[in-house]
Order: C-alpha cells, then sequence, then structure tokens
C-alpha cells in the first residue's frame, strides 16, 4: 500500500477528480491548505503599495491505494493537474504499514 | 405669406389680451387689492414649507452617510474587527443625537458671546418648528465630524476610549469652532460681520457646507488620535509601512457611492434655503469635483503602482466632494473640476506622506480625505471664488462675498488661510490633549492579546462572520 499525497492548484481540482474517476478511483481525502515554494508566493497590492502574499491557497488530495495502481495513479494527477506554469504543485508518493476499515475491522488492501 | 399672415394673427391676438388684462385691472383690481397681503403671506408659507421638506430631506441623505462610513471603514479593515466598527459608527450617531440635543446646538447657535461660544438653547428650549427644523439638519453633520475618526482609530482603539472622545466631540470640539464660522451673523469669530478679525481682514470666512468645520475638524482630530493611540501591530516594520488589507473592497465602494449620494444633501441643503435656486450650482459643481478627484488618484496609482488601486481611487472620490464643500457654492463648473484634481492629488500625497513620514497608521485615509483635502477646499474658495453678485453669481445669496486670487481679489484668499490655520490648530490642539487625558484615565488601547485576537470578540464576545471564521479556540487563554 502506498499513500499518494497531491498538492494542486484549487482551480483543477475538478479536472483531477474527473480524471480520477474515469480510471473508476473516486475514493479520497481532500483538504484545504496554504503553502509556498520556491517563488515565495505572489506579489498583490493594496492602497500604493505592493506586498507579497506568500502563502497560497491550494488543494491537498491524499489518498492510501494498493502499490500497483500507484503509477496509473500518479500519471493521471499529473496530466489532469498541469496547466505548464509555476504553482502547478506536487505528488509525493510514501508506503503505508496498515489500513483498518472501522466499520468492519477489515485489514490492509481489503480496507482501502 | 403664409408666416406673414400668422404674424400678423399673433400680434392681434396679443393686443386683444392686454386689452383683456388692462380690463381686468381696472375693474377687479379694486377688490383683489385685499387679497394681496393674503397671497403674500401663503407665498411665503409656502416658502417656508419648502424648506422644512427640503431640509429634513436633505437630513436624511445626509443621516445616510452613517451607512456609507460604517460600510467604507468595515470594508478596509479585517473581519476581526467589524463588528467593532459597526458599533462605534452606530454609537457615534445614537450618542450624536443626544448631545447634540443636549448641548452641541446651544453652544453652536446659542445667544453668542464675544463670538466664541453660544450660551443658550441647551436642551432645545423653547424650540418651535423652525429651529427644530435647524436642528435636525445641522445634528447629522455634528455626527458625521464625529465619525470621520473612528475609520483613522479602527482596530485598536478601545470602545470606552472612543465613546469618550466622540462625547467631548459632539459636545464642544464641534460646535465650538461651528460656532466661529456659522453661529452669528454679527459676532461669530471668523465670519460674523462685526468680529474684530473679520474687519482687520476686510472679508468674512466662507465654508459652504464645511469642508473646515465638519471635515477638516473631524481629520484634524482622527490625526491626534491616531498618533496617540499608535499603528496597529504590524503596521510598521523597523519604520517601514507594511500592508494590511481590508476584508471587503465591495463593502469598500458601496459605503463610497452612498457618501457621494450623501452630498446631494450636504451640499444640496447646505442653502438652507428651499427657495435658493443656486442649490443647482452646488450640485452640479460637486460631482464635477467628485469626479475629478477620482480620475485623478486612478491615473497616480496607475502611474505609479502599475495598476490602478481601487480603495485609493475610492478615497479620491471622497477627497474631491470633501475639497469643494466650501466652495461648491462660489465657483465656476470649471474651477470645481481644478478643485477635485488638486483634491485628489492632496489625497494621494497625504496617504503616502501619513505613512512614510509622519509613520501615522490611518486603516481607511480619513486623515488625508477629511483633514487635508478639507484645508485645501477651504482655500481653494479663496483662489477661485467669483465673489458675490459677479458672473455667474450675481442673485447669489449664499457664497463667499470676496473675489479669489485669480480674479484679482486677496482678503478673501487671507481670511480662508486664517479659517484654515484655526481648524488645524483647533481640531488638532484640543482633541490631541482630550486624547491624552484619555490615554492617562480610560486608556486609548486595548491590550496586545485583545488586538490579536481581534476587537469582535473581544469587546463584543461576538464575531462578523461566525460561518466562516473558525478561530483557533485560545479565545479567554
Amino acid at each position: 500500500m502506498k499513500k499518494i499525497e497531491a498538492i494542486i492548484r484549487n482551480k483543477m481540482f475538478p479536472n483531477v477528480k474527473d480524471a480520477l474517476e474515469s480510471i473508476g478511483i473516486s475514493s479520497m481525502t481532500v483538504a484545504h491548505v496554504e503553502g509556498r515554494g520556491k517563488q515565495k508566493g505572489v506579489v498583490q497590492q493594496w492602497r500604493g503599495r505592493t506586498y507579497s502574499v506568500d502563502l497560497i491557497p491550494k488543494i491537498k488530495i491524499e489518498m492510501v491505494v494498493p502499490d500497483k495502481d500507484v503509477e496509473k495513479l500518479v500519471e493521471v494527477i499529473k496530466t489532469s493537474a498541469a496547466t505548464g506554469t509555476i504553482g502547478d504543485g506536487k505528488i509525493f508518493v510514501s508506503p503505508v504499514e496498515s489500513a483498518i476499515r472501522i466499520r468492519t475491522g477489515d485489514k490492509d488492501e481489503s480496507a482501502l | 405669406m403664409i408666416d406673414n399672415l400668422n404674424t400678423k394673427k399673433v400680434s392681434y391676438l396679443r393686443t386683444v389680451l392686454i386689452t383683456a388684462l388692462v380690463l381686468c385691472f381696472v375693474f377687479v383690481a379694486p377688490v383683489s387689492a385685499a387679497n394681496i397681503d393674503e397671497t403674500a403671506e401663503s407665498i411665503a408659507n409656502l416658502e417656508t414649507a419648502l424648506t422644512f421638506v427640503w431640509l429634513i430631506l436633505a437630513g436624511a441623505i445626509v443621516f445616510f452617510m452613517h451607512a456609507g462610513f460604517s460600510l467604507l471603514e468595515s470594508g478596509l479593515t479585517r473581519t476581526k474587527n467589524t463588528a467593532n466598527i459597526l458599533m462605534k459608527n452606530l454609537i457615534t450617531i445614537s450618542l450624536g443625537v443626544i448631545i447634540y440635543w443636549i448641548i452641541g446646538w446651544g453652544i453652536m447657535y446659542g445667544a453668542s458671546a464675544s463670538g466664541l461660544v453660544g450660551t443658550d438653547q441647551f436642551l432645545l428650549s423653547g424650540a418651535d418648528n423652525s429651529l427644530w427644523n435647524e436642528w435636525w439638519f445641522q445634528m447629522v453633520f455634528a455626527a458625521t465630524a464625529a465619525t470621520i475618526v473612528s475609520g483613522a482609530l479602527a482596530e485598536r482603539t478601545s470602545l470606552k476610549a472612543y465613546i469618550a472622545f466622540t462625547i467631548v466631540m459632539v459636545a464642544l470640539i464641534y460646535p465650538i469652532h461651528g460656532h466661529w464660522v456659522w453661529g452669528d451673523e454679527q459676532l461669530s469669530l471668523l465670519s460674523g460681520s462685526e468680529s474684530p478679525i473679520v474687519t482687520l481682514i476686510g472679508a468674512a470666512l466662507h465654508d459652504f457646507a464645511g469642508s473646515g468645520v465638519v471635515h477638516s475638524i473631524g481629520g484634524y482630530a482622527a490625526l491626534a488620535g491616531a498618533i496617540v493611540v499608535g499603528a496597529r501591530i504590524g503596521k510598521f516594520k523597523n519604520g517601514v509601512p507594511q500592508v494590511i488589507p481590508g476584508h471587503s473592497l465591495t463593502f469598500a465602494f458601496l459605503g463610497t457611492l452612498i457618501l457621494a449620494f450623501g452630498w446631494i444633501g450636504f451640499n444640496g441643503g447646505s442653502t438652507l434655503d428651499g427657495n435658493d435656486a443656486y442649490m443647482n450650482l452646488v450640485i452640479v459643481n460637486t460631482f464635477l469635483s467628485a469626479a475629478a478627484g477620482a480620475l485623478t488618484v486612478l491615473l497616480i496609482t496607475w502611474k505609479k503602482v502599475g495598476k490602478p488601486d481601487p480603495s485609493l481611487t475610492a478615497n479620491g472620490l471622497l477627497a474631491g466632494l470633501v475639497s469643494i464643500t466650501a466652495p461648491c457654492g462660489s465657483v465656476e463648473n470649471w474651477a470645481a473640476i481644478v478643485i477635485g484634481i488638486v483634491g485628489g492629488i492632496i489625497l494621494y500625497s497625504g496617504v503616502m506622506f501619513n505613512e512614510n513620514v509622519l509613520k501615522v497608521d490611518d486603516p481607511v485615509g480619513a486623515i488625508a480625505v477629511h483633514g487635508y483635502a478639507g484645508s485645501w477646499g477651504l482655500l481653494s474658495v479663496g483662489i477661485f471664488s467669483v465673489g458675490i453678485g459677479n458672473g455667474i453669481l450675481v442673485d447669489a445669496v449664499y457664497a463667499a462675498e470676496g473675489a479669489g486670487l485669480i480674479y484679482g481679489g486677496i482678503n478673501q484668499f487671507i481670511i480662508q488661510m486664517v479659517g484654515v490655520l484655526f481648524t488645524i490648530i483647533w481640531a488638532f490642539g484640543v482633541s490631541y490633549l482630550v486624547f491624552k487625558l484619555i490615554d492617562a484615565t480610560i486608556g486609548m488601547r486595548v491590550s496586545e492579546t485583545e488586538e490579536i485576537i481581534g476587537l469582535d470578540i473581544c469587546e463584543h464576545g461576538v464575531q462578523a462572520y461566525p460561518e466562516y471564521i473558525l478561530e483557533d479556540g485560545e479565545i479567554g487563554d
């Protein structure tokens, strides 16, 4: 089992969700987060003065999936979340030790 | 041929009509002579009624400016202080009504003691319909001057301290100065015909609807308050001004436009006479200046920052309005546009001067809009005034007496200059002392923790947007 965390643009989320659904993936946890990359945010202005907004709102999708699905999933997110400009986001993949479905007590891959 | 015939017909008809009228006069006149007095009286009654209705309506339009101030000030500040700024505005008008009834009006318009201060009509004693009418229109102005202060002190001033100042403002600071300019035709210090200052300079101060009396007084009181209370946490980092964005430009713009609407009553009603046709000139000049002020700031910020700045442009519209408030009944249309342009330049420079040089934190720009642009408005009368009886002001009753600098006059300019100095010294000086006194007794400022959590929770126990803001639950720790 692997955990996929994808931090993407808010506006690309519907696109990513549709793309995942089209390959049969509907389970996900979504969080509204704020963050910044190397560019340290964007510059805006207020009352004649510029300032940098250094934390930009983003969406983080978290999914735990069987190992075999990882490559396909990452590819789908990568394509559907891309605009080609700075700020498209990142995808992280990490191992998961165990999973339990609370209602039935199912374990690991059968709990996903 | 036909034209000729028609002309003849018309001139024949005219002869018949005139003859008929003359005959009417000869035979009927003896009867209607008895009615002439009655007719004159009913016309006078109608004129009075017209003034009553117009001033109640104009006062209502000015009253609505408090909705504008509320929206503008809450829009340009953060969500955590919204309920507090709304309360300060509501308290200002509520206190304003009562205090101006108890003492403010008497100080401003009561029988003059040497042109310095009014001494009777407290609690509106002896009032009749005429006085009630005047009081209503003047009361909304007093509350306006007081509420200007709330914006400049927003987001860090204690509610108790603000209430204390508002009482002093409406009871003394505003009406005493108001008495010097609007109080008494003979005695008033800056405008009365027998005042030593007026006789020395040879001109009476003209402040049509209160660039000085209302706006400058509010603006310089706000400056004194902003200095005493200090900047918001995070406004200056090592002396460098930082940006603290307000939470709603929608509110700020709606508020600005409501204020502009309010000026129809503010300036339009200030002829104090529903029969004075010059209210038409007043309205046109008012909005020419407003537009010029906004467009000027639009261009300045476009050039300086690269993109036109919305909230400063909105301030520019208000600066144009404040500037034209004194001269609107005394100048030509083109001059109104020039006055608005200069008002816009003063607004932009004033906001930058406050932040960069004075290091004063004014979240909504009230000091530049009302204080600096107000002073310019007073001064502009002395530059552009046509002079009563001249040119377009041939039938005018309420306008600046003397001609301005560009028409060769000098006295009007000098007295306007004196008026500017009086507003600054009086409003800033007295307010500074009052704020210091409040600071030493009640305390001007909320605690650092309260300021960070927000005045809504700490002063009122509410959040203006409870559904959308989830605080981290540390309130009260």
